[in-house]
């Protein structure tokens, strides 16, 4: 059973199509990278997949379940996780309620309006496990917004990890980091275990050539190159929409 | 209800639907194209009859009035607009405070100004009396405002898909810093398109004077009908706001008729009924 | 310390008719108690969950209206409390489900009409709302078989509501279900993102903002002894609004606070000035010029969100304490 399969994708915003019969089919435990120029579509894939966008045409099956109609928030209790291109936590708060929030989003203390949150012990231990896994735990108690850029991305990845996903969907990763904070993630991210589907955008060749085992290549909205990392790089499609473009 | 009441009922709609067109054509284009909710435009469509009232008991004929209160209720929009509005771009809350908080003081101002009784506008001699149209004899006045909507709507149709200033308004909101790259003055088009809403407001309130008469509360009571039009045709949408002036008019006139007391809840149920099948309105763009 | 300061607080407020001189300030006293509970109860809505309302005159009005109405056919007390706040929920269900359907902006002009609306049948449908004439009503409730009829034994148990009505918003903002709710302020995307159900957390923040609303309007009734269709004014919602902003929005405090100006200054104003629509007005259009950014956490988060957008890379952390 695949893990990720979307069959015949379509999108469209008024007269400008952004999604264009994209299928793919991701293996669990796989290692998928998604190039393409500005504009190919890659993050509107990634809204199409978590529902934060509803497809025009097609079907997104989730090892071997048909989500097409389910709800956004509701894929995320069925195994999905991201992260975003732009870092959207929660500035006011400390990393530890940061992590406490994405833990909380899974369970059904959620909706509790009766206790103190201060109080549930055992979240925040998880949290505060979460940071260490991360070795972000000795910044707990520090306002996100008196962090790096780099632990910050680190903190979402851990959040994203800490819903046990069995599928992680990561929009550039890189995206801002200097090259001290890239090693840290790219270590982070290839210290995922197998029972973690990772699927990837990325421009940063450099890094993430490095960690995909299956590349697709989106141009215009279309899939126009897939296949093994070596057989994309070679590909003779994928050199001229990159020197041409 | 017998065929001539149906029919006056008709007429009335007809006449109330393009005075609303007016002013949510204004409504809707600095809503739909600045992103700006302009809580002061009942505030404009009464301070238009007001000024009209003052003009033309100074003998100003009415035509006269009408244009030169719309550039009156343009001017204050004007200034609005660029000392105001234009340090706010983008936030929206404090856009919706400013223009309440100004809606507010000009209702207060001209209840001081011009005391608390209505003012009725005289319906200008050309117009008085009845036309008689297929055989059926028509208050010449309230076709007139019909005809007057159906050319405003022609007219803005035609400024914004046909001419330069109209293709500079659509790239500017749909890009401003792209537009701006280009050349195009995004802030001066702004205050244009700006007065021009004021000015169709206003120059609506003086068009609406000879029926609706002009009284403290005008301003109220036409906001949330703007709202309502705004809601139901999409912002930003010309068509939008002609389809859903006329669905306004219509519903109040024979809602008044029919159910005196609901008025306001007949308008309610469209309202829902688009927000819950369409909530970017009957022609809005749906939001990406 | 702080519960030094907040014991004595609450001392000098329990006390108010013993050392405040007069019945007239009394029923001041019991007046900003009330638009206290009104303005928390916007908070929830504007401070909490980010969504600017000015409609909640409207529900206000329904419930002081459905008092009204349950009084005068000759219900007890209890069932016209009971009655006027399901009315008063219903309409805070039926004002959540379509001001939902718009974002934003379009969720502040759709609770406008709602309450625009409101107004127009409190104002036009003369057979439920009497019109411009408005319902009388006689009597307030004994509780416990004690008389409220006195300035000072109304203020007390006003008094007790008001404290219910904070302890009751303490207990929200603390819990996780309050975290929710000020999750999806700042981060709806996020907070979807982790599996949170956006939109039934600000429909049920809506209910509780209504619920207090409505609480409000009706001990404002049993205050009165009077329900007209100014109560459901823009003006009126506007005002509520504006002790929200003025005292500092996401803030236990703040909506007190702003009640305590706004009603000070409106009896002072009306003392000296009488045109505190133009007041209003003004006041609006100060804090915004004098102060646009961070009137409310959620026009301080576009700030930041642009600013973080903007910028590459954060500054570099804090030396460790």
């Amino acid at each position: 059973m695949t893990a990720l399969a979307v069959r015949d994708l379509d999108k469209s915003f008024g007269g400008l199509c952004v999604t264009a019969g994209v299928s793919l089919s991701v293996e669990p435990g796989e290692r998928r990278l998604i190039i393409g120029p500005n504009g190919a579509g890659k993050t509107t894939l990634f809204n199409l997949i978590t529902g934060e966008l509803r497809p025009d045409r097609g079907a997104i099956m989730l090892f071997g379940r048909d989500i097409t109609r389910v709800p956004s928030h509701r894929r995320f209790h069925l195994g999905i996780a991201r992260t975003y291109q732009i870092i959207t936590l929660f500035q006011g708060e400390t990393l530890l309620r940061n992590v406490m929030l994405s833990l909380l989003g899974l369970s059904r203390l959620r909706w509790n309006p009766f206790v103190r949150l201060a109080r549930q012990g055992a979240l925040i231990a998880r949290a505060r496990e979460t940071l260490a896994r991360v070795a972000l735990d000795h910044l707990a108690e520090r306002p996100l917004a008196q962090t790096s850029y780099g632990e910050r991305r680190r903190v979402e990845i851990a959040m994203a990890l800490a819903q046990n996903p069995r599928i992680l969907l990561l929009d550039e990763p890189f995206a801002g980091l200097a090259i001290d904070e890239r090693r840290d993630v790219l270590r982070l991210v290839t210290g995922i275990p197998r029972d973690v589907t990772i699927v990837m955008i990325e421009h940063d060749m450099d890094v993430a050539l490095d960690f995909a085992e299956r590349i697709t290549v989106l141009h215009f909205g279309e899939v126009v190159v897939e296949g093994t990392r070596g057989e994309v790089v070679a590909h003779p499609r994928t050199k001229e929409i990159y020197l041409g473009a | 209800m017998d065929m001539s009441l149906t029919v006056v009922l008709a007429v009335n709609s007809v006449t109330l639907g393009g005075l609303l067109f007016l002013l949510s054509a204004g409504f809707s284009l600095i809503f739909g194209l600045m992103k700006i909710p302009n809580l002061t435009h009942g505030s404009f469509f009464m301070l238009g009859g007001y000024f009209a009232a003052s003009l033309i008991g100074w003998g100003v004929d009415f035509w006269s009035a009408a244009f030169l209160s719309g550039l009156l209720v343009a001017a204050f929009g004007g200034i609005v607009e660029r000392l105001i509005l234009r340090r706010l771009p983008g936030a929206e809350l404090a856009q919706v405070l400013v223009t309440l908080g100004l809606s507010f003081m000009v209702a207060d101002v001209c209840l001081r100004v011009w005391t608390g009784d209505p003012i009725r506008i005289d319906t200008p001699s050309a117009l008085r009396g009845a036309t008689s149209v297929l055989g059926v004899a028509f208050p010449t006045y309230r076709l007139a405002i019909s005809v007057i909507a159906v050319i405003f709507a022609v007219a803005l149709w035609a400024l914004l898909d046909r001419t330069r200033l109209g293709a500079m308004i659509r790239a500017g909101v749909d890009d401003p810093a792209m537009a701006r790259v280009v050349g195009i003055r995004v802030s001066r088009l702004f205050t244009i398109v700006f007065c021009l809403g004021a000015w169709l407001a206003g120059f609506a309130g003086v068009i609406g004077g000879p029926i609706l008469s002009v009284y403290p509360g005008l301003d109220q009571e036409m906001l949330p009908l703007a709202l309502v039009v705004v809601i139901l045709g999409g912002s930003g949408s010309l068509l939008g706001s002609l389809v859903g002036s006329f669905i306004v008019g219509f519903l109040y006139n024979f809602g008044q008729a029919l159910f005196p007391e609901l008025a306001y809840v007949v308008l309610f149920l469209p309202m829902l009924f688009v927000l819950v099948l369409r909530p970017q309105g009957l022609f809005g763009r749906q939001a990406g | 310390m702080k519960r030094l300061v907040v014991a004595a607080a609450l001392a000098i407020l329990a006390t108010v008719p013993v050392w405040v001189g007069g019945t007239y300030y009394v029923n001041i006293a019991s007046q900003i108690l009330i638009a206290a509970i009104f303005a928390l109860g916007i908070n929830v809505l504007v401070g909490y969950a980010g969504l600017v309302t000015l409609g909640h005159a409207g529900l206000f009005g329904i419930a002081a209206y459905a008092g009204a109405r349950l009084m005068n056919n000759g219900h007890g007390h209890v069932a016209v409390a009971a009655g006027a706040l399901a009315v008063t929920l219903l309409g805070a269900a039926v004002f959540a489900a379509l001001a939902l359907r718009g974002t934003g902006l379009g969720f502040v002009m759709i609770t406008v009409a709602l309450g625009q609306i409101v107004w127009g049948v409190a104002y036009r449908w003369i057979s439920l709302t009497n019109g411009d004439n408005g319902i009388s009503v006689s009597g307030r409730p004994s509780p416990l078989g004690l008389s409220l009829a006195s300035a000072a034994s109304f203020y007390w148990a006003t008094f007790v509501i008001f404290l219910l009505a904070v302890a009751s918003m303490a207990i929200f903002v603390a819990s996780p279900f309050g975290a929710s709710v000020l999750g999806t302020r700042d981060q709806p995307r996020r907070m979807n993102a982790l599996g949170y159900h956006v939109w039934m957390i600000r429909f049920l923040a809506f209910l509780f903002s209504g619920f207090w609303s409505g609480v409000a309007g009706l001990l404002y009734l049993y205050y009165n002894q009077f329900v007209g269709p100014q109560v459901v004014a823009l003006t009126a919602s506007a005002e509520a609004l504006l002790m929200v902003i003025s005292g500092g929005a996401a803030t236990l405090l703040g909506p007190i606070a702003g009640a305590a100006l706004v009603v000070i200054m409106k009896n002072v104003a009306s003392a000296y000035i009488e045109r505190w629509n133009f007041v209003l007005g003004a006041i609006f259009v100060a804090i915004v010029v004098f102060m646009p950014e961070g009137l409310v956490p959620g026009t301080a988060r576009r700030w930041r969100g642009a600013m973080a957008a903007l910028r590459q890379r954060a500054a570099p952390p804090v030396a460790a304490r």
